[in-house]
């Protein structure tokens, strides 16, 4: 008997061998070479973002300068000389220049692919003795690295006033990450609290946040947030002068971060805008859970309104919480993106991906000069592509049935983030 | 089901209220003096007040909102304020004067919207019909013929539509476009061309925002008419289809589709709310002249009456959406019923 028992407790070892999480994680892996992808470009956000500093080549803010030959001279220079002749200038031929002695530098004009541009060199340093220069001397000049194109020194170029536009890119992933944690946090927080409130009390406090609820959503998105960050984020608004006076966040640069206070204010306004949804779909989840008997339970046992929310429905909500963070963590990175680039959002020098796309940085991608605009527009497709695939290969994972047909709660919520 | 209509009708108004109420409100707590912003550095104490004397501005605040309120509702004989004349010459129609706006010109905002109304109805029609055109015959395609490259093309473009904002697209459009083809987004220089005069110019005017926007909707569209088409064919009554020896055309087209469509109208009104979000950025960005263009303009000014006017037609169009898309419900699946 005991042996005709063991038969079919081998067959099963066979059936179900044991797959160690890596090996299990490795077949998934190759099931879903998309989600494998999209972990990639999530993977690079996180990095990016966590270690701007160590990455970018350059400060994202620096106006980076070039100094280029310009010619040398044919004949020595004494101090008081008014006029230099150089050879090799400009287009190849030998120029007569005018010195300006008074402030002893050389003026050039100098005619570039049709543009005229202005280069100043020095001849010996303000305030003191000019300086002699013997023939052959090289005359340099050192101008603001604009608008030059991706090269060796410059990955992704340089916009219109130098700044190097991979160092932006790089810090930029920053400002997303941070918009995004920071809106998260808040909006999952709030709406979770109010969510968990109306669904458990039902009645006229249920009627009062969902009626509340009802109208923000009717706003359409972008108005919505414009709305809230003309509101909160303008110079002389409460809330922003109460963050300013009465909290730690600080004005100026802070974890790399210029204008730190600003990128805060507009995080907490998108956090508002996903607390809304939030506390939508959380009650929904609330009213069906405090239907359970352990609820009742806790309620004969004499437990209070507070307890229960804390202690029996908040735990059991927290799954759908964290579900609803990673599905509203690219919305709000997108959300960032959209009103910077409408100009409400992050201001001016703090790099971010939005506002990079719009501005002076347009204006010159219609003349020709493309990558202060493309690499960030790029940066930002590719972790938003980075989160619906993973998205994608997650709900493929938890639901096979659908082998790769998406289901319609992640359409319309990706679809959200994509109206904006 | 009449009964649920009127009833669901009759919510509308309480909304509206509500929507028009929040954004007076959040628009008051605005600091910043929408008549200072409008003078600008040419601004005297005098005509400061004048602008808030003409404006209402002085009045207390709820009488502001009531007499905006009345302006609309208010019954008149004749013609509204659109200068559209209701034929009510015996009986009273509401006003529909939304006030003026807070700008230079004092325009009435309704004269503004007669004028950009039309912009934006065409940039979404154009983007809806092009979003439907992009993404329910890939669906269904994709779906029946699961695995094959179609099916893989389909689905990885409507994973890259999705993902790529419209923003970028459109900046992408516009650069790229103006670089190497030599072509130049439309100049509204000369303005609107309606339809009707040029179709041609018109068409050029709009086929570019509309694509930009209809892109991604119709990735939405596609990924859930491929997961609703999945699901209806391996319904049993499309299995007894086969069986009586029904052309694949006749099975898909006439049996699958229509039903698989159901869960895609809902979509298509969800998305509406979030497409009049999108005319704000394309607008903008394609220098288009239409309402989503004015309400930017208009937050940035600090215009509240006329974002108010604004937000109030935006709701309207989200609760009214939303009710035909559960008339279209019912209408569509006769299992649907409403009490």
């Amino acid at each position: 008997m005991a042996q005709e028992a063991a038969v079919p407790l081998e067959v099963t070892e066979k059936i179900r061998p044991r797959i160690s999480p890596v090996r299990r994680a490795l077949i998934l892996s190759r099931q879903h070479p998309l989600g494998v992808m999209g972990l990639l470009f999530v993977g690079m956000l996180l990095v990016a973002g966590l270690f701007s500093e160590l990455l970018a080549p350059y400060d994202p803010l620096a106006n980076n300068h070039v100094t280029r030959a310009v010619g040398e001279l044919t004949s020595s220079i004494g101090p008081d000389d008014k006029q230099i002749e150089v050879a090799n200038f400009g287009a190849g031929a030998n120029s007569v220049l005018d010195v300006d002695n008074e402030k002893m530098t050389v003026y050039y004009v100098v005619s570039q692919s049709g543009r005229t541009a202005v280069l100043e060199v020095l001849r010996g340093n303000a305030g003191t003795t000019k300086e002699s220069h013997e023939a052959g001397t090289g005359l340099t000049s050192t101008r603001i690295d604009k608008l030059s194109g991706p090269s060796m020194t410059h990955p992704f170029g340089t916009d219109a006033v130098g700044q190097d536009v991979l160092s932006r890119t790089i810090f930029g992933a920053r400002i997303s990450l941070l918009i995004g944690f920071v809106a998260i946090s808040i909006g999952v927080t709030i709406g979770t609290f109010f969510g968990v409130l109306s669904g458990y009390f039902g009645g006229v406090v249920d009627m009062l946040i969902q009626r509340i609820v009802d109208m923000i959503l009717a706003f359409p998105a972008v108005v919505l947030l414009l709305a809230i960050i003309a509101v909160i984020g303008n110079e002389d608004s409460n809330v922003r002068q109460f963050l300013a006076d009465s909290t730690p966040i600080p004005q100026g640069t802070f974890l790399g971060v210029p204008k730190f206070l600003d990128v805060f204010v507009v995080a907490l306004g998108i956090g508002l805008a996903v607390s809304v949804a939030t506390a939508r779909i959380v009650r929904g989840a609330v009213l069906s859970l405090k239907e359970n008997v352990y609820i009742e339970a806790a309620r004969a046992m004499g437990a209070s309104d507070a307890r229960i929310m804390w202690k029996h429905i908040f735990p059991n909500v927290a799954a759908l919480v964290v579900v609803l963070a990673s599905v509203f963590l690219p919305i709000a990175i997108l959300a960032e993106a959209a009103i910077s680039f409408l100009g409400v959002g992050v201001p001016y020098p703090t790099p971010s991906w939005g506002a990079d796309l719009t501005g002076p940085n347009r204006d010159d991608a219609l003349e020709g000069y493309w990558w202060p605009v493309f690499f960030p527009g790029l940066a930002l497709s590719l972790v938003v592509l980075g989160f619906n695939m993973l998205g994608d290969a997650f709900r493929d994972i938890s639901d096979p049935r659908l082998r790769g047909g998406m289901g319609a709660g992640g359409g319309s919520g990706s679809g959200r983030g994509g109206g904006l | 089901m009449r009964d649920y209509v009127i009833r669901r009708l009759f919510l509308v108004v309480p909304i509206m209220l509500g929507v028009s109420f929040l954004t007076f409100a959040i628009f008051r707590i605005i600091p910043g003096d929408p008549c200072v912003i409008e003078q600008g550095f040419g601004a005297t104490p005098e005509t400061i007040k004048a602008c808030r004397e003409a404006h209402g501005l002085n009045d207390f605040w709820l009488q502001q909102y009531g007499n905006w309120v009345w302006d609309i509702v208010q019954p008149v004989l004749g013609s509204n304020a659109f200068g559209i004349d209701v034929g009510a010459k015996i009986i009273p129609a509401p006003k529909f004067d939304l006030g003026t706006s807070l700008t230079e010109s004092d325009l009435a905002v309704t004269t503004e919207l007669e004028r950009r109304l039309p912009v934006t109805i065409e940039l979404m029609v154009m983007t809806m019909f092009l979003a439907l055109l992009l993404g329910i015959p890939p669906g269904v395609l994709s779906a029946i013929r699961p695995g094959t490259p179609l099916d893989w093309v389909s689905r990885f473009s409507s994973v890259l539509w999705l993902s790529i904002p419209q923003l970028y697209l459109g900046i992408l459009v516009i650069t790229f476009g103006a670089n190497w083809f030599n072509w130049t987004p439309p100049q509204f220089g000369r303005g609107y061309v309606p339809f009707a005069d040029d179709p041609w110019v018109n068409l050029q005017q709009f086929f570019f925002p509309a694509l930009v926007l209809a892109l991604g909707i119709s990735a939405v569209i596609m990924r859930l008419t491929r997961s609703s088409m999945l699901e209806v064919m391996r319904n049993d009554y499309i299995r007894t289809a086969w069986s009586k020896g029904l052309r694949e055309r006749t099975v898909v087209w006439r049996h699958a589709v229509k039903n698989a469509l159901i869960p895609v109208i809902t979509l298509i009104g969800l998305q509406l709310g979030g497409l009049l979000g999108g005319t704000v950025i394309i607008e903008s960005l394609f220098n288009l002249n239409g309402v989503g263009k004015y309400t930017l303009e208009a937050i940035l000014r600090r215009d509240f009456i006329t974002v108010q006017s604004l937000v109030l037609m935006f709701a309207a169009v989200y609760v009214l959406t939303n009710l035909i898309v559960d008339i279209a419900y019912a209408w569509l699946d006769p299992r649907i019923h409403y009490a």
